[in-house]
């Protein structure tokens, strides 16, 4: 306060905004300190805050029958999840369903993607992303639950394979298709805005060299569009990994990490057990991060 | 890289110290297995009210007309004794727990396995059932049970019971079954149509068939196992896992995989049948040959009420004939109190959930937190609980 006072003093222009606006411009650190600190705090005390608190607690137990928490740091629970083979087979499975989910919606995203960023007209390319936009305006439950009636017994996907029970039912399938499907918006738009990037020139040029169609996607299309594809796969990679409500509507019987995290709050009571299960997918998302950022994927965000 | 090295020793420097302290926790608190739960004084007399009560209830119990007009039996109650209703609905009975535990409610409406949690753990009073006149029409089969009571001392109302029953597919499943082992060593018949409760109390569904089908366990109540008992009913579990289609805690996705067929036999509450039933589904429900695990509910006074007077009145409010038949007509079960099914609108409401029926009632193992003291009186042994049945849970479902 005292430097704003001497420093305006000098400056004598009238008006407290004035002056401060003149320190501000001749102090361009003090600018941005003051322009970032509101979402630095937010990031630092409300996200990372949160993710400390989380992973303290993890050390944290509960006594079992009145359910008080005890607050004395004890490895208990990351024991009981490494030494207990039922944690893995979930921790496994999660990521199989990532995996599976990302793989699916990458694989029908990219001809999505190429058709509106190369063949639509441009008019219609508008029209496209807003159709691809349109589905994330409805609540994520009516259209879980609205899958739950469709893979129902005799219900319309069984009707389409030819009859009851041809269908997948509810059960793992179920789950990576419904995944599949509420995180596809997610993937085809950074692959659209990775392909709009490529100039038509490129593919004139390549196919003026004489490439076929497929030669020219390994040589010119998938270098470019392979960091879009990461970047997209963020999403359905994290999104999957911490999903439990879809899960609980169609998955049948199958337990996910976030059904772990859940059941630990909900039935169980136990939340230092459930901070410890919830710093797995964090320490998975952490190594995935890793990994792409060494791709260069990150730019394309 | 020099930041990582500084952030990669803090963190090693935290699990240190945290490992370093990590020796001789122990959990602090009542522990059944030390005896008696804390001494807490009943209310002696029954005084004014405060004008207010604040209730954690299930959904359903406290109806104030806003789901429905016509379901109301908090109006009347509020203009009769003046205390005005706060309710504040829980989803499960470990949401209950939490809930009393802040401090902030007098009274809840607590299911066999929240109610020993809270009386152990000094959350709730003892009740002075004499300021409670229409306890005496309870029916006497509901009164002073293990978990409602410890040591003869009342600890709650009775509200209202069912039971965990068989439903099946009629068309699906024949000739009708009469057992339970239709889920469990017949279940292979209708794989991956099995359902299954999700909560870890369903063990004692487990336990229970053991009882009567592997006398040799020794199982006398299906919520005090032993390690060896235990482990029998989570092979069971573990073993039925195989052949189910899916759990189920929201009650609404049992009727709808019912109506389905994706399930097609397995443990189911009265209310669901009657739903799938109203949508023309060929669902029947049987309480098969070994008894069946249900679900009783007690309204208990918080050891701390600020409004104690007012949490008495609501009490005897709600097993008073008429509001008693209303609240177990709306929610779907048999009424405390016998008088009350004069007053249902269904006049054959009692007669569907068996009301009156205490063979029926008998035959039903009541909803009991499981403690590492044996609720069947043994001593020599000690019991899984419920922290046990928690984590076995998870293992079965895999």
């Amino acid at each position: 306060m005292s430097l704003l006072s001497t420093d305006a003093g000098r400056s004598g222009s009238s008006g407290p905004a004035r002056r401060l606006a003149a320190w501000l411009h001749r102090h361009p650190s003090a600018r941005l300190s003051a322009l970032l600190s509101a979402p630095v705090l937010w990031l630092g005390v409300a996200y990372l805050g949160s993710l400390a608190v989380l992973f303290l607690s993890a050390f944290w137990t509960v006594n079992s029958f009145t359910g008080e928490v005890v607050r004395q740091p004890t490895l208990d629970n990351f024991r009981t999840i490494v030494t207990d083979a039922v944690y893995r087979t979930v921790t496994l499975r999660s990521i199989g369903v990532a995996v599976a989910v990302t793989l699916v919606d990458a694989a029908i995203a990219l001809p999505m993607a190429f058709f509106m960023a190369k063949v639509a007209a441009p008019r219609w390319r508008r029209l496209l992303v807003v159709a691809i936009l349109t589905p994330l305006w409805a609540s994520y439950l009516v259209k879980a639950y609205a899958w739950r009636v469709m893979l129902a017994n005799g219900g319309p996907v069984d009707w389409l394979l030819g009859g009851d029970g041809n269908g997948p039912g509810y059960g793992l399938t179920a789950t990576i298709l419904v995944l599949s499907y509420l995180w596809l918006p997610y993937m085809i738009l950074p692959i659209y805005a990775g392909l709009e990037r490529l100039p038509d020139s490129l593919l004139d040029a390549s196919a003026d060299l004489g490439a076929r169609a497929g030669r020219t996607f390994r040589s010119v299309v998938l270098p470019i569009v392979v960091p879009a594809v990461v970047a997209g796969s963020i999403f359905t990679f994290s999104l999957s990994l911490g999903d439990y409500i879809a899960v609980q509507i169609v998955g049948g019987k199958t337990q996910l990490i976030g059904n772990l995290v859940y059941a630990n709050i909900g039935a169980a009571n136990n939340l230092p057990f459930s901070a410890a299960l919830a710093t797995i997918p964090v320490l998975i998302m952490v190594v995935y991060l890793v990994a792409v950022r060494r791709s260069g994927a990150l730019e394309e965000l | 890289m020099r930041r990582a090295r500084i952030i990669t020793g803090l963190a090693t420097a935290g699990l240190l110290a945290l490992s370093a302290c990590s020796s001789g926790s122990s959990g602090g608190g009542a522990n059944p297995a030390d005896g008696k739960p804390p001494k807490i004084d009943k209310l002696a007399s029954l005084g004014a009210g405060e004008g207010q009560v604040n209730i954690v209830s299930w959904a359903g119990y406290v109806e104030n007309g806003t789901n429905d007009p016509k379901v109301n039996w908090v109006t009347d109650f509020e203009k009769q004794t003046g205390c005005k209703v706060n309710s504040k609905v829980a989803g499960t009975s470990d949401e209950m727990v939490t809930l009393m535990k802040s401090g902030e409610y007098d009274l809840v409406s607590a299911s066999g396995d929240a109610s020993l949690r809270m009386i152990y753990g000094g959350v709730v009073a003892p009740v002075n059932t004499d300021l409670v006149p229409n306890y005496s029409d309870v029916r006497d089969f509901l009164k002073m049970k293990s978990w409602n009571s410890v040591d003869n001392v009342s600890y709650g109302i009775p509200h209202g019971w069912g039971a965990n029953l068989l439903a099946y597919r009629t068309d699906k499943v024949s000739p009708a079954p009469t057992s339970w082992s239709v889920v469990f060593d017949n279940a292979a018949a209708n794989a991956k149509h099995i359902t299954a409760y999700d909560s870890p109390i369903y063990i004692a569904d487990a336990a229970m068939y053991l009882m009567a089908h592997k006398p040799e366990l020794g199982i006398k109540n299906p919520y005090a196992l032993d390690d060896k008992q235990f482990n029998a009913a989570v092979d069971l579990l573990k073993a039925q896992n195989k052949n189910v289609g899916e759990y189920w805690s929201d009650y609404t996705k049992a009727v709808q995989a019912l109506k389905s067929g994706n399930t097609v036999a397995g443990t189911a509450w009265q209310v669901i049948v009657n739903l799938a039933e109203a949508d023309q589904a060929p669902v029947a429900a049987v309480l098969p040959s070994e008894g069946a695990t249900g679900w009783s509910d007690t309204w208990m006074v918080a050891a701390k009420a600020k409004h104690p007077n007012c949490a008495y009145k609501w009490m005897d409010w709600i097993i008073s004939p008429q509001t008693n038949a209303q609240a177990a007509e709306w929610f779907g079960e048999a009424p405390a109190n016998p008088k009350a099914c004069e007053f249902t609108s269904d006049k054959g409401h009692c007669d569907k959930y068996h009301a009156a029926d205490a063979a029926y009632a008998s035959k039903i193992w009541y909803w009991t937190t499981p403690t590492t003291r044996c609720l069947d009186g043994r001593t020599n042994v000690t019991c899984k609980d419920y922290a046990a049945w928690t984590q076995a849970w998870t293992g079965i479902k895999g």
